[in-house]
């Protein structure tokens, strides 16, 4: 290890290895930032923003006396690198509002009817819309129709809740080494799509114990008969919020 | 170009002759699906697979990069593919009217192929005509002034299922339209001119630096700068490479300027392709054409083979040693993303437009990951002369900080739109006099993603310093309607967003159908709010320029044309969008009624809108 280098989040010091994002280095030294696409395990991707972060913001004082701040870059902290003496801004107003802005565009975009999901409670992203205060989805729904694929005997695909973080597509490609899934379309026909001719994942080489069929933080895919086995109150989230012991997001110390 | 042959058992030896033609290289999928269609008019998931078999890339990555561009079907389209241009400028000369026309006349909805298969018509985004529309492409073949008369014409000939190879050749003319001249379009620039001055590629890159040349894409980034970065970069892998890239994807309405470079001015912008080429110490270069621009890819090959044959591309160029460069089109299929460089260098490398994290920079990890230098078709061209004629004679042109000179596609309310060539420096008032633009209300400069300006503005300047631009210049007078400008506008950013990330995926759509609320009658202030807040959130997360720009016009406007919104705000405070008497449509449809029974309270909802037809407005 080379001289400790550092950086401010909130204006609280965090140390910081050469290489780790922003993200990275907050997570290791305890601290939360949202995410949803960000996975410890995979190369960061920077899609759903949600740990989006204003990095050095300045205070200036104007020739008639007054205070003006000058607001730093936005950048998503997953996948900007940690910088010697950067201030760095998460926990403040400005960025919790664009935070719960991008959850809500997430819930109308999908259909998210958490009551009936076997995720519930252990949803990533209804954990971090608890955790964030949002208390509805406020943009009108798009009610989009999106079919479900039950054609694989042990995974069943739910696609009205996919939020397009492509955890699987990179889990599938670089661990699996199956390349199962994909995207095809663009804007908002973006959709994830199946690697056979059929287009059924029935029809592709996916196992239950495949890290694609285990990585989704939402409910798009799901082992099949094992729904709802934890009882309300005592799921993941219902324990603790999301933001708690973010220890368990920091990245994977690689083996040497 | 195919017309009409018809694919089925056929397939499958031409993906074999087109793979085969491309060495089955994964890296040039988007040539290998394109080549295809051109033959099978359309790619079906057993071409999709054999495509996949042969390249060896996973089924599914190869239809996802089918399914992101707008050009590329995966579902049978009609042996006659009809795509109007839907720029607002396209609305403004009648393009809504004359589609319908054309529709009503085929028997068919917009987006539908017809029963027999023979055509489907829709819309598509600008096709860099708008100096000679309303244009539309037939088989990805642009027919410029549509008229009633010419639609007519057109459905006569799809109807008899005429080839058109024998259509009438008026109806493929396009036009230069070049209606001022400076340095560069008056340029006295003979093939080979800037090759013969090169002294060492140190010396050429100082005089790059020392003209003051920035990209003219619009971001205005020290052009010598670039080279000098990527020059200093090192390639690495097992082929190591240095790469030039001539961006034109010019692909923001309203812009046709690179169109008539590529036209006319090929040997000036290859030249500039080469001189980088030379100071890079590249070998190869890709020009990156838009889709639209298609019948632009025999005569640009043509131009290539004549300047290899002059020595001037290829080996040893001009007899020296070692300075060996060539070049090579590669084709897009709808996507304005890919206008963004690292989205183009995605696609150029055979993947879905999306736009890299950034850094790494292009000019230290392009294309294959090796370093490449990307320019604009106008940049390069700029180039060129600079090589050609020095640093000083380039730098005594325009501004201090914006040397040379700018080249405008304008369109739109004037007399006379077309191609303008100005120093840096031109005041915005000169460009309409110049243009014959009377009582405007508004231009909208470098595109849709560009600046909405007012009259009280007209005395600004095109320059870095002040209104940068690509080359887009429309201009609006005041019969137009400034909120279906915007309006027109958020459609295209929803069309156009790559969808990777959440801000520009849903925010494009949700400013798009919040701007259809408004339109239709149902808008508050409520959604006035919803819209700045979807502008905020776009600006502030997106991943890329697309949609930290896709709010520009529609914030533009609701601060300088507050009115054009206003008179559309009915109810105060909030309605929703769900409209009783529109979900109603669907059953008037089925038992064929329209009569007030079967209406939702419509006079009341009428007369509370006072909405009537408007200008530019599709119906």
């Amino acid at each position: 290890m080379s001289d400790p280098k550092t950086f401010f989040l909130d204006e609280e010091e965090i140390p910081f290895e050469e290489g780790q994002t922003i993200i990275q280095a907050a997570l290791s030294a305890g601290k939360y930032i949202p995410h949803l696409c960000y996975h410890p395990e995979f190369k960061p991707h920077g899609s759903c923003k949600l740990c989006t972060v204003r990095i050095d913001s300045r205070t200036v004082t104007t020739e008639d006396g007054q205070t003006v701040k000058i607001p730093g870059r936005a950048a998503a902290s997953c996948t900007t690198p940690a910088q010697a003496g950067q201030h760095v801004e998460s926990e403040v107003p400005e960025i919790l509002d664009l935070r719960r802005t991008l959850v809500q565009m997430l819930l109308v975009e999908g259909n998210h009817y958490c009551p009936s999901c076997e995720k519930s409670g252990k949803c990533m992203l209804q954990g971090l819309a608890y955790d964030l205060g949002v208390m509805d989805p406020h943009f009108p729904q798009y009610f989009s129709k999106r079919e479900v694929d039950a054609s694989h005997p042990d995974i069943l695909l739910d696609f009205n809740r996919c939020i397009l973080c492509e955890l699987c597509v990179r889990a599938s490609a670089e661990v699996d080494k199956k390349n199962v899934f994909a995207l095809s379309g663009r804007g908002n026909t973006k959709h994830l799509i199946c690697n056979s001719e059929s287009g059924k994942l029935g029809d592709t080489n996916l196992a239950a114990t495949d890290k694609a069929a285990n990585v989704c933080p939402v409910g798009v895919i799901l082992h099949k008969r094992h729904g709802f086995e934890v009882p309300y109150g005592q799921r993941r989230f219902d324990r603790a919020p999301i933001s708690d012991n973010p220890a368990q997001y920091a990245p994977v110390k690689e083996q040497v | 170009m195919p017309n009409g042959n018809s694919s089925g058992s056929g397939s499958g030896a031409v993906v074999a002759a087109v793979l085969a033609r491309h060495g089955s290289d994964g890296t040039r999928l988007m040539q290998i699906l394109r080549e295809i269609q051109e033959e099978a008019e359309w790619l079906s998931p057993d071409t999709l697979t054999r495509v996949a078999e042969g390249t060896g890339l996973p089924r599914a990555r190869v239809e996802g990069v089918a399914g992101f561009y707008h050009f590329f079907h995966t579902e049978p389209l009609g042996r006659y593919r009809v795509l109007w241009s839907d720029n607002i400028t396209d609305r403004m000369a009648g393009n809504a009217d004359l589609m319908a026309r054309m529709c009503k006349k085929l028997w068919l909805k917009p987006g539908k192929v017809s029963e027999d298969g023979l055509v489907s018509v829709d819309t598509t985004s600008c096709t860099g005509l708008g100096d000679q529309g309303p244009a539309l492409l037939v088989n990805y073949r642009p027919v410029t002034r549509m008229t009633a008369e010419r639609v007519d014409q057109i459905v006569e000939l799809i109807r008899h299922k005429t080839p058109l190879a024998e259509w009438p050749a008026e109806f493929f003319k396009v036009e230069d339209n070049i209606q001022r001249k400076d340095a560069l379009l008056g340029a006295d620039f003979q093939p080979g001119d800037a090759l013969r001055a090169l002294k060492s590629p140190q010396e050429v890159l100082d005089a790059v630096k020392e003209s003051g040349l920035r990209g003219r894409g619009g971001a205005g980034f020290s052009t010598g700068q670039k080279w000098d970065f990527c020059r200093s970069a090192v390639g690495s892998g097992a082929n190591p490479a240095h790469y030039v890239v001539c961006n034109a994807d010019e692909g923001e309405p309203g812009t046709f300027k690179d169109r008539v470079l590529l036209s006319s001015y090929a040997d000036m912008v290859f030249e500039g392709m080469t001189v980088s080429g030379y100071v890079i110490g590249a070998k190869k270069g890709f020009v990156y054409l838009r889709g639209e621009y298609r019948y632009l890819l025999e005569p640009l090959n043509a131009v290539l083979e004549r300047r290899r044959a002059a020595k001037l591309l290829g080996q040893s160029i001009l007899g020296r040693t070692g300075f060996d460069f060539d070049i090579e089109l590669h084709l897009g299929a709808g996507a304005y993303v890919c206008g963004e460089e690292t989205a183009l260098l995605e696609s150029l490398e055979g993947k879905r437009g999306v736009p890299r994290k950034r850094p790494p920079f292009p000019v230290t990890s392009g294309y294959l990951g090796q370093p490449t230098a990307v320019n604009n078709v106008e940049t390069l061209a700029s180039a060129a002369l600079i090589a050609a004629k020095g640093a000083a004679w380039y730098k005594s042109i325009g501004t201090p900080k914006s040397s040379g000179t700018k080249i405008l596609s304008i369109s739109g309310d004037c007399q006379r739109p077309g191609v303008y060539e100005y120093p840096y420096g031109v005041k915005v008032s000169q460009i309409l006099a110049d243009c014959g633009a009377r009582d405007t209300q508004a231009c909208q400069i470098a595109g849709a993603s560009g600046l909405t300006v007012a009259p009280n503005e007209f005395g600004r300047r095109i320059a870095f310093e002040d209104i940068p631009t690509g080359g887009s210049f429309m201009v609006f007078d005041n019969t137009r309607d400034m909120f279906q400008v915007a309006r027109n506008f958020a459609h295209f950013f929803k069309h156009e967003s790559c969808g990777f990330c959440t801000p520009c995926r849903v925010g494009t759509t949700l400013l798009a159908n919040a701007m259809d609320k408004i339109d239709e009658g149902h808008g508050g202030e409520y959604d006035i709010n919803d819209i700045w807040r979807v502008i905020r959130t776009l600006k502030t997360a997106s991943h890329c320029g697309l949609g930290q720009t896709a709010g520009n016009c529609a914030a533009d406007t609701l601060q300088k044309f507050r009115p054009s919104y206003e008179l559309r705000l009915n109810v105060r405070d909030f309605e929703p969008a769900f409209d009783l008497d529109k979900a109603l449509s669907k059953m008037r449809e089925v038992t064929g009624r329209d009569d007030p029974g079967a209406h939702f309270h419509i006079a009341h909802r009428k007369s509370r809108a006072g909405l009537g037809t408007k200008a530019g407005d599709p119906s």
